[in-house]
């Protein structure tokens, strides 16, 4: 869309064909985009759209909502459901649905404490423990849909109510152990904030960063002979994002600052993107949702690329789990469960990740995550209870469906897959 | 006219693939050599497509066997017919609509495994496209917003990338529009010279003669024929194909030279 060429000579190798229609400077730029959404390719405008609209009610009910200290909240708040909902992308990127992630992340949780605090085992050994739960579960889910063929929803409802079951039985009777709060994970999930100089560090690494890889990916197709976006362009990018991100980081250091959490999930959305985008691997995952005998005529594992992605996604979703009952400082019988698992499912829906299989990507659990928790922390400053949330989050959810089912059509109209 | 005959030829002896109740094939035999056209005729459900998916791996044959030259191969899956430099074009194409032509090119071998590097991926793509002559805009968007003939020249494009030595192609051009089709017909004769063996499933007689050096025919999943298509008649072709010298073809063929001679 943005892409331009060497202005006046040959053009480049890609836009050689007289039917494209193309042209320079923005308003091409702009006709471009709008011409995406008209077909169905939205992209994250209307999530964008909507988090702003849900900013703008919440704050005009309640001027606490955008005040530092409640979006610093917000922020780590929203990392335990969104570490969850970037593994739910991966199976439903297969075209698989993972249900039980809610149940994984409670079990985890409660391995966590009884490994850590009632048997006394070394940190290290009880996250291991924990998380390798989540890992083998994925795997039963994936032996079960690859070999038995037994439709994953099922399946993994199963799981819900089996490791439901389990960890209820392994908090005993108390139903619920506390982490001392001087172990490293409350620490960590509390108390640890960004310094205010780190943060302007990272925020122009970012930027810096984003600049110069777009710059040496330009730079390899001018060499090839295709077209490229030029080099005032990735300025006009990259200074975009130093002012947005410095601005936000400049807003969150006048409270606490940005938790070492969030810091660390956004670090695992993008390792994330990294791997769905820029690796045979994710590729695979890609092709499988999209038409997974294709896929297996291609000479792609298919099986494998199941098994990998519902591995991934119990990790997660276990890893959230111990991150959720570090925050808390306790793992009890709520943990993961009430509307954790729905709302993990949600963001990644709500984020952009299509329910059919073979669209979305890692950043849709990141946006979508903000959009629930927003919901929820503003439902909360209005001391409203759980029964609005869960009406509230439930109506968004629909909505985001209804979306992505009139974008697949439309996409279909105006051929855009 | 079969060019250097280099290499072993591909052979397929009494294979056999039920599908529960259904024979769809049955003690059927095929050879290609290497710059050779072979062309597979038959009608609806013959069992021609699933000769193609046994030689792609895509079905296991129930029986029978498959050896380059003397040595006998196994193909148990679509890993294996790649590995063996047998390419196939499905003739339900076979593509994934949610990722785009480059990518749908390389699915499965893509470049530089742990980074992609799209940009020579894309340039291949390129020029893989330009030699087949092929009229994409853009090799950045869904398959899904192509048309069935560009999807088609995909397809086929896909099929070359792996350097085969066998190209399968069911049906090649159904799809296509005169052009195109000629394009089609072209590639499988510069295949041919580059000492590839080329098997071409086709209902359209006139391309099989235009380009196949042999013409094999299937006929409720059995072989009913082999010919030298410079010394059958269309007549004879049509009549294996049906089952009989006096079949509803001849007959209408008969019917309209009558009318022509009055
Ligand atoms: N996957 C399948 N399952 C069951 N029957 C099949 C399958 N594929 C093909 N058949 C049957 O095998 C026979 C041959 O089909 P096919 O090879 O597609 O014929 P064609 O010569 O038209 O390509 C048909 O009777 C078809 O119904
Ligand atoms: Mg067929």
């Amino acid at each position: 869309m943005s892409d331009q060429g060497t202005a006046g000579a040959t053009p480049p190798l890609d836009l050689l064909d007289e039917r494209l229609r193309r042209g320079e400077g923005p308003r091409a730029a702009l006709a471009a985009i709008l011409d995406r959404i008209r077909g169905g390719d939205l992209g994250a405008l209307p999530i964008v759209l909507g988090l702003l609209v849900i900013w703008t009610v919440f704050q005009s009910l309640n001027s606490a909502f955008l005040s530092s200290a409640n979006l610093v909240n917000l922020l780590v708040e929203s990392v335990p459901v969104g570490v969850i909902a970037l593994g739910v992308v991966c199976v439903l990127l297969v075209g698989q649905i993972d249900l039980s992630v809610g149940s994984v992340s409670g079990l985890s949780a409660a391995i966590t404490a009884v490994t850590f605090v009632d048997a006394g085992w070394p940190m290290p050994l009880a996250l291991a423990a924990a998380i390798g739960t989540g890992a083998a579960i994925g795997w039963v889910y994936a032996m079960m849909v690859t070999r038995l063929g037994v439709p994953s929803f099922v399946a993994t409802l199963a799981g819900l109510l089996s490791f439901l079951g389990v960890q209820l039985y392994l908090l005993g009777r108390t139903g619920a152990i506390n982490l001392p709060y001087d172990s490293g994970l409350v620490r960590f999930a509390q108390l640890a904030f960004v310094p205010a100089w780190l943060s302007y560090v990272l925020v122009l690494l970012a930027a810096g960063w984003l600049f110069l890889t777009g710059r040496s990916l330009a730079a390899a197709r001018r060499r090839a002979g295709l077209s490229a976006r030029s080099t005032r362009l990735l300025v006009a990018r990259s200074l975009a994002v130093l002012a947005g991100l410095g601005f936000a980081a400049w807003y969150l250091n006048e409270a606490r600052g940005i938790g070492w959490m969030f810091v660390c999930f956004v670090g695992l959305v993008l390792a994330t993107h990294y791997a769905l985008t820029r690796t045979s691997w994710g590729r695979t995952l890609f092709a499988v949702g999209g038409n997974a005998e294709a896929a297996r005529r291609a000479g792609i594992n298919v099986r494998r690329t199941y098994t990998t992605a519902f591995v991934l996604c119990s990790s997660l979703a276990a890893l959230g789990g111990l991150l959720a009952a570090s925050r808390l400082a306790a793992a009890n019988q709520a943990t993961g469960a009430g509307d954790v698992n729905l709302n993990a499912i949600a963001a990644a829906v709500i984020g952009g990740t299509s329910l059919f299989g073979g669209r979305g990507g890692a950043f849709s659990a990141l946006l979508g995550i903000l959009v629930i928790q927003s919901i929820s922390n503003g439902l909360t400053l209005l001391d409203l209870d759980s029964s609005f949330r869960f009406i509230v989050t439930g109506l968004v959810l629909a909505l985001a469906v209804a979306l992505d089912s009139a974008a697949r059509r439309s996409r279909t109209a105006h051929g855009w897959a | 006219m079969s060019a250097d005959a280099t290499g072993p030829a591909l052979s397929l002896r009494r294979i056999s693939k039920n599908f529960g109740a259904v024979a769809a094939l049955t003690d059927v035999d095929l050879e290609v050599t290497p710059g050779q056209v072979v062309a597979v005729v038959g009608d609806n459900g013959a069992g021609k497509s699933t000769l193609v998916k046994v030689l792609a791996g895509v079905h296991r044959a129930d029986a029978g066997t498959i050896a380059f030259g003397d040595r006998e191969v196994t193909i148990g899956g679509p890993a294996d017919a790649h590995a063996l430099g047998v390419a196939t074009v499905f003739q339900d194409l076979a593509l994934c609509e949610n990722l785009d032509v480059v990518e749908n090119l390389f699915l499965g071998r893509e470049l530089r495994r742990g980074r992609l590097d799209e940009v020579t991926m894309e340039l291949r793509s390129w020029e893989l496209l330009r030699q087949l002559s092929a009229r994409i805009p853009s090799v950045r968007v869904p398959v899904a917003a192509l048309s069935g003939g560009q999807r088609q020249t995909v397809a086929i494009a896909r099929s070359l990338l792996g350097d085969p030595r066998i190209v399968v192609l069911d049906e090649p051009t159904a799809a296509l529009g005169v052009a195109q089709t000629a394009e089609v017909l072209n590639l499988i004769e510069r295949l041919r010279d580059r000492g590839l063996g080329v098997i071409m499933i086709s209902h359209n007689l006139a391309d099989v003669r235009a380009v196949a050096d042999r013409v094999a025919v299937l006929r409720l999943g059995r072989n009913n024929g082999f010919f030298d298509t410079a010394e059958v008649s269309d007549e004879d072709i049509v009549a294996a194909i049906i089952g009989a010298a006096d079949n509803v073809v001849t007959r209408r063929a008969n019917r309209e030279r009558d009318a022509g001679d009055e």
